[in-house]
């Protein structure tokens, strides 16, 4: 086993998880962005609607924590497939299905990732209260314009929750993204199925300094965004 | 479909908000001051809140000098009403400097009616511009919350009980810049209060309200007076009264001061003739004669008319008095004993000599008289003590605790 530990060469590395790593970068920072822009809205009126309606759908949208990934990923994939309502809606118009394709995944680890992006910024939102967009709205200010600059730099610390929380899964994501993205290097082979494949074909060395490296990553990630978060709450106190 | 009156404030707001029934309906000048005053619960809160858009009442009606906010067809929300609003927590905006927060509802055009440098100096906020609201205490926080709403540029302001949440240091320090607000804009203003010794320094109407409705709406004084209602009756009866001061006796430090009927002579430093100066005479501190007196050493002598006897426990008798030859003029009240009554032969109507013992010149530079409260007197403490405990736990317990209720 400890040969297979040996850290000290990264001889190991092809191309190949160079340009995984740059992908899967790339969708979590995608669906990150994706996700702000639809889960913020979403939060505003779970947090904020009084209809009966918001249990129903924050019961929808918390679905994909206690679902097994690959059960996500397969409704993904019969919803968007060629055969699928999605893919013959696309075909009217001579789109190609989303299956397989990097669009395809970003659908996939948003999807499952939206219940920790949407429940911090729910909770931020129910804790910043009525009183001070009343207050806003004495002033003046339009229901947006207090959105924008009373609800959304009060609820701060709960955007950058959900955001470290929905990059950090969707790097991790796995099981979805083997669903609906097919696992087709360079395209939709992302590190997590690169780490699969290496400890499938026995290869530990590279599947440690994998491992290894990811785990670096979410740490300076995580330790970063909390810094920041520090940093700004000191100088605006 | 009502048409609205300009120069008048009128309200009329009935249903029920969160099961508590409003039935409310009061019109005062939309000029000085109106106090809306009674016991806590009592809808005060709730009717600012109407007013302000906060709330919608289907079944209302509220028009500010001719402007209609809302009737049977329109409902303005509340970013489209000129008003400013100053509540019982200051609510001031955390992530906002107080610079920022003065500046939050200012319009984006410059010059403004109201302007910035004015409300600094008049609330003395230069020293707190550019510190955030987590580090001021609550009477700095209600001023500054009070400087936002101005700048806001309102046609009418709000204060829903600003100094409610202060303990009483903190209320004494910043009374003299609410008294100071209407003196130096001419804006209309409703100030909600469950306190009467406020009200009595600046308020020029009254609206009382009790159980969500309205008793009495009226002048101050002449509320203050009236035999039906429960002010004249309580402990504490007096009278406010707006008096012109006409001169100053230098020689013995006293302040002349013309009121209708009377010519008052009050130990006070001297102030320009022509100034208008708010006088608190309280009823315990008049006393009544049949004949005028020789020789006394009560200053303030008048003659006056007995225009009613009330009740005030099985000892004591209020008098409503009028003063001026043929009671002409202003009315006082004065509070003495039934044996009094009885030995000096008084009733209704009979022309008396009013000794005024004692006259309050309410200014800045006093500290309040003695509370009138219309809150149970288990409440005032309870009040004291968790703005007292907000002090230490800073603007996180604040935010707990002076959680205003709803009604």
């Amino acid at each position: 086993m400890l040969e297979y530990l040996n850290l000290t060469r990264m001889d190991g590395f092809s191309p190949e998880v160079w340009q995984s790593l740059g992908l899967t970068i790339e969708l979590a920072s995608v669906t990150t962005v994706i996700l702000l822009i639809i889960g913020t809205p979403l939060a505003w009126w779970l947090a904020r609607s009084k209809s009966l309606w918001t249990e129903a759908v924050a019961t929808i949208i918390a679905l994909p924590l206690v679902l097994p990934p690959t059960v996500l990923g397969f409704y993904l994939l019969a919803l968007l497939g060629p055969n699928g309502p999605v893919g013959l809606l696309a075909a009217l118009w001579g789109g190609r299905t989303l299956a397989f394709t990097f669009a395809g995944l970003v659908v996939g680890s948003a999807l499952s990732a939206l219940p920790l992006v949407v429940q911090p910024i729910r909770n931020a939102f129910a804790t910043i209260g009525d009183r001070p967009l009343e207050i806003a709205a004495t002033l003046r200010a339009s229901p947006l314009y207090a959105f924008f600059t009373v609800a959304l730099p009060l609820a701060r610390p709960g955007l950058l929750t959900a955001a470290v929380l929905g990059f950090a899964h969707t790097i991790g994501t796995f099981g979805v993204v083997l669903m609906i993205g097919g696992n087709i290097p360079g395209r939709t082979k992302v590190l997590s199925a690169f780490l699969f494949d290496f400890v499938q074909q026995s290869r530990w060395r590279e599947a440690s300094w994998l491992a290894g490296a990811m785990v670096m990553f979410a740490v300076a990630v995580v330790l970063t965004l909390t810094l920041i978060d520090k940093y700004s709450r000191r100088r605006s106190t | 479909m009502r048409t609205a009156t300009p120069g008048r404030i009128e309200i009329a707001f009935s249903g029920s908000i969160a099961s508590f029934p409003l039935d409310t309906q009061f019109s005062v000048p939309a000029k000085g001051v109106a106090a809306i005053f009674g016991p806590p619960g009592c809808g005060k809160t709730a009717v600012a809140r109407c007013i302000a858009g906060l709330e919608h009442l289907p079944a209302g009606f509220c028009a500010i000098d001719g402007d209609v906010w809302q009737d049977e067809t329109t409902f303005r929300p509340p970013h489209l009403r000129p008003i400013g609003y100053v509540s019982q927590d200051a609510s001031l905006f955390p992530h906002l400097s107080v610079r920022r927060n003065l500046l939050y509802g200012a319009p984006k055009p410059k010059p403004m009616p109201i302007a910035f440098d004015e409300v600094v100096e008049l609330l003395d906020l230069a020293p707190l511009l550019d510190r955030s609201p987590s580090h001021l205490s609550g009477g700095e926080r209600q001023r500054v919350a009070m400087g936002r709403a101005l700048l806001s540029q309102p046609r009418l302001l709000v204060m829903d009980e600003p100094l409610a949440a202060l303990h009483s240091r903190a209320k004494r320090e910043i009374l003299p810049f609410v008294e100071r607000l209407p003196e130096k804009l001419a804006l209309p203003m409703i100030y909600i209060g469950h306190d009467m010794a406020e009200i009595e320094r600046f308020a020029d109407y009254l609206v009382l309200m009790e159980r969500g409705m309205v008793t009495a709406a009226g002048p101050l004084h002449v509320l203050q007076s009236d035999p039906t209602l429960p002010l004249a009756t309580s402990h504490e009866a007096a009278i406010s009264l707006d008096a012109v001061v006409s001169g100053y006796d230098g020689r013995y430090g006293l302040l002349i001061l013309r009121l209708k009927g009377a010519r008052l002579l009050v130990p006070a430093p001297p102030l320009a003739p022509g100034v208008h100066q708010r006088l608190r005479i309280a009823a315990c501190d008049v006393s009544v004669a049949r004949e005028a007196p020789r020789a006394g050493s009560i200053l303030n002598v008048f003659p006056a008319r007995i225009r009613a006897c009330l009740s005030l426990g099985t000892a004591e008798i209020t008098l409503v008095l009028a003063l001026g030859t043929g009671g002409s003029g202003a009315e006082i009240m004065a509070r003495i004993t039934r044996f009094s009554f009885d030995s000096l032969g008084l009733k209704d109507g009979m022309d008396v000599f009013a000794q005024l013992k004692h006259i309050s010149l309410l200014s800045a530079s006093e500290p309040p008289p003695q509370t009138i409260s219309a809150s149970t007197p288990t409440a005032e403490p309870g009040q004291a003590s968790a703005a007292a405990c907000n002090e230490k736990l800073g603007t996180r317990g604040e935010r707990h605790h002076l959680k205003p209720p709803l009604l």
